[in-house]
């Protein structure tokens, strides 16, 4: 078969079962049966051998046609989505990033999910400024031209929002990777070092947290503990080489490498020094975890190792007996990804999946399985372990610590039910 | 505190004599300007628990009211309860061991710190920063009496008495522990070969469940 050929196969199937789905599953099936129903894409026999194609005889588009590239026409499913009912407006809201249909692990820059508690600004560069004041010997003021003259530093990172994963906790609930893992992102950023721009006020020695403030509508506002500020922080300016997209920050936003989304703080206007947390509703009516004994843990800044398979899974079916390539994710807040293990039995037997390209510290780690499937059902699931030795763990060993009511950092192991058809659904086992 | 913010701190400690902050006067490039007052004044709007921050002013229950009513209601519900699935301000009050906990201003939040702090930055959604600080004072005080912590409704809260007030979830924090808490999830060999006793079973479906939510039961990224 054919490529096109399998992906109007593919495409159908989706179709026809976002038709066939319960009719309480209306909200996500419609949003589904939109994406791909704008997507159907038939194949041309005309174009395939042996005839000569369309595009081998005539000319294609100049070099003046797109002064800023897009996807190819044939991409145009792989885009954010979101859940229209998850919140309340979609300005206060997030999307997804398309895990399923990306591979390496650095995510394009229109594809980067996207989170808002105000919708996105939009800034005029040279109208932004960066206030830093508080318990410093001189408070400054910078334009963007001047912290693009501070020496500049290129880190890659995942961004992993303390949520992701966070409808999962009572059990299987949205039946998709884009929906149950997809509020994470890994590019490039380019900045200049937090720690160098508090040098040049003079922080006090009383100085143990900052605020970090952003210039939305939400006016974002988190405490940062002065040692990471320190230690990684960074003012981004630039992802995945070139200027922040509006929605990612632009102009300028923090990157807090391996903690939680939430202290990213995007378009960024002010740091506040102090000498103790603000304990803002950011941290403490959410990003805190409610336990099962009532208590809340806080300052839960670090993001656990956790791995994905992003393909097969619900919305990336296998559509081939024989050899396949099963794919996946893995991440940890706390350093570099040692080891994937996946299982292909519910956790029976369990084997090392093939980690490919660059195995970077708090970044995303892509691994593979290379699979010759008969046509078995299947339960998949994957286990990172990290640098420290964490490894990561069952939804059930999370629950047995934390109850069922942390909505946070879900880092438990995930399951695909592959069935016989390929189809792919997800589901908890135990 | 966390390992590696500890690690952090160490490699601080360690290259102290080095650091940028211990010779930051010899290593100033001289970028950016100095802020003004006014500058400051107009940018620094937060408040934290101890009062930093807190502006002159006053407000009480019944300004507060009717503010809320003008400008609050239409997406928190008359009584705090929360309209569609806007944030629910009031109630919930000892509901934070059931399966569907109710996370209010007063069931869940620590500081009234963070209402005074979130309304000044944030609120009205759509239309931030336009309260004057007495309107945030006797809005905040409004939400404190919708939760039952300010029982008087002649009651002003001002600038002078507001760190008098305890909010009832205050003391049901603590840091991340999970270093300890949760110790096993490190250095564990995890089986590879015949790991099961039975064949596992399939507890939850997202098929099943994945139902459209209504607006109680749905589950929240907020």
């Amino acid at each position: 078969m054919t490529t096109d050929t399998n992906r109007r196969r593919f495409l159908t199937s989706a179709l026809a079962g976002s038709a066939a789905i319960a009719s309480g599953e209306a909200a996500l099936a419609q949003d589904k049966a939109k994406g791909a129903a704008a997507t159907v894409i038939k194949s041309n026999p005309k174009n395939l051998p042996p005839n000569v194609p369309i595009w081998s005889k005539v000319l294609g588009d100049s070099v003046a046609a797109h002064p800023y590239g897009k996807p190819s026409k044939f991409e145009k499913h792989v885009v954010r989505r979101d859940v229209e009912w998850l919140t309340a407006s979609r300005e206060s809201s997030v999307n997804f990033t398309p895990l399923h249909e990306l591979d390496g692990i650095i995510t394009p820059n229109g594809l980067c999910f996207e989170r808002h508690h105000g919708g996105a600004a939009e800034i005029n560069p040279l109208d932004h400024r960066l206030l830093v004041h508080g318990l410093v010997d001189k408070p400054l003021m910078f334009t963007m031209d001047d912290l693009k003259r501070f020496p500049r530093t290129n880190r890659v990172h995942f961004l992993e929002c303390a949520a992701n994963s966070g409808m999962e906790w009572r059990g299987a609930q949205l039946n998709g990777c884009q929906f149950t893992h997809g509020m994470v992102h890994n590019v490039m950023y380019t900045g200049v070092l937090l720690k160098d721009i508090l040098a040049e006020a003079g922080v006090k020695p009383t100085a143990k947290w900052l605020q970090v403030e952003g210039a939305d509508s939400a006016a974002m506002n988190r405490s940062l503990p002065i040692e990471k500020a320190l230690a990684d922080a960074m003012l981004a300016f630039k992802m995945n080489g070139e200027a922040l997209r509006t929605e990612q920050g632009y102009p300028l936003r923090l990157v807090v490498p391996g903690w939680e989304g939430n202290l990213w703080v995007k378009w960024i206007r002010r740091i506040e020094v102090g000498d103790q947390p603000w304990l803002a509703r950011e941290e403490t009516s959410k990003y805190t975890d409610l336990m099962s004994d009532g208590r809340s843990r806080r300052y839960t800044f670090i993001m656990d190792a956790k791995s994905v398979v992003t393909n097969p899974s619900p919305e990336a079916p296998l559509r081939h007996k024989g050899r396949n390539v099963l794919s996946g994710l893995a991440w940890s807040g706390r350093g570099k990804i040692s080891r994937v293990d996946v299982t292909l039995d519910g956790g029976r037997n369990w084997r090392e999946a093939r980690i490919d390209g660059l195995v970077l510290d708090r970044s995303l780690t892509r691994f593979y399985i290379d699979v010759d499937w008969t046509g078995q059902e299947m339960m998949i699931q994957s286990r990172a372990h990290d640098e420290t030795g964490y490894v990561q763990p069952t939804k059930d060993e999370l629950r047995k610590i934390r109850g069922a009511n942390n909505i946070y950092h879900n880092n438990g192991i995930q399951t695909w039910l592959v069935r016989a058809n390929g189809e792919t659904e997800n589901v908890e086992i135990g | 505190m966390s390992r590696s913010a500890k690690r952090a701190i160490v490699a601080i400690v360690a290259l102290a004599a080095l650091s940028p902050l211990a010779s930051a006067q010899s290593t100033k490039l001289g970028l950016g300007r100095e802020a003004t007052a006014a500058e400051i004044a107009a940018w620094d709007i937060d408040v934290r628990p101890d009062g930093h921050g807190l502006p002159p002013g006053k407000g009480t229950v019944k300004q507060g009211e009717d503010l809320y009513i003008a400008q609050c209601a239409n997406c928190h519900g008359d009584f705090g309860e929360g309209r569609d699935r806007w944030p629910v301000l009031a109630g919930g009050h000892g509901s934070l061991r059931h399966e569907r906990p109710d996370k209010t201003v007063g069931s869940f939040w620590p500081h009234q710190s963070t209402v005074f702090d979130y309304i000044k930055r944030a609120m009205p959604f759509g239309n931030a920063q336009s309260l004057t600080n007495d309107e945030v004072y006797a809005l905040t005080a409004y939400l404190l009496h919708l939760n039952e912590i300010i029982k008087d409704t002649n009651f002003e809260l001002n600038q002078k008495n507001f760190l008098s007030i305890k909010m009832p979830n205050a003391d049901a924090f603590y840091d991340d522990d999970r270093e300890t808490a949760e110790k096993s999830f490190w250095g564990a060999k995890p089986c590879m070969t015949n790991c099961l006793k039975e064949p596992p079973k399939i507890g939850s479906r997202a098929r099943v469940l994945d139902v459209t939510p209504d607006n109680k039961s749905a589950p929240r990224v907020d």
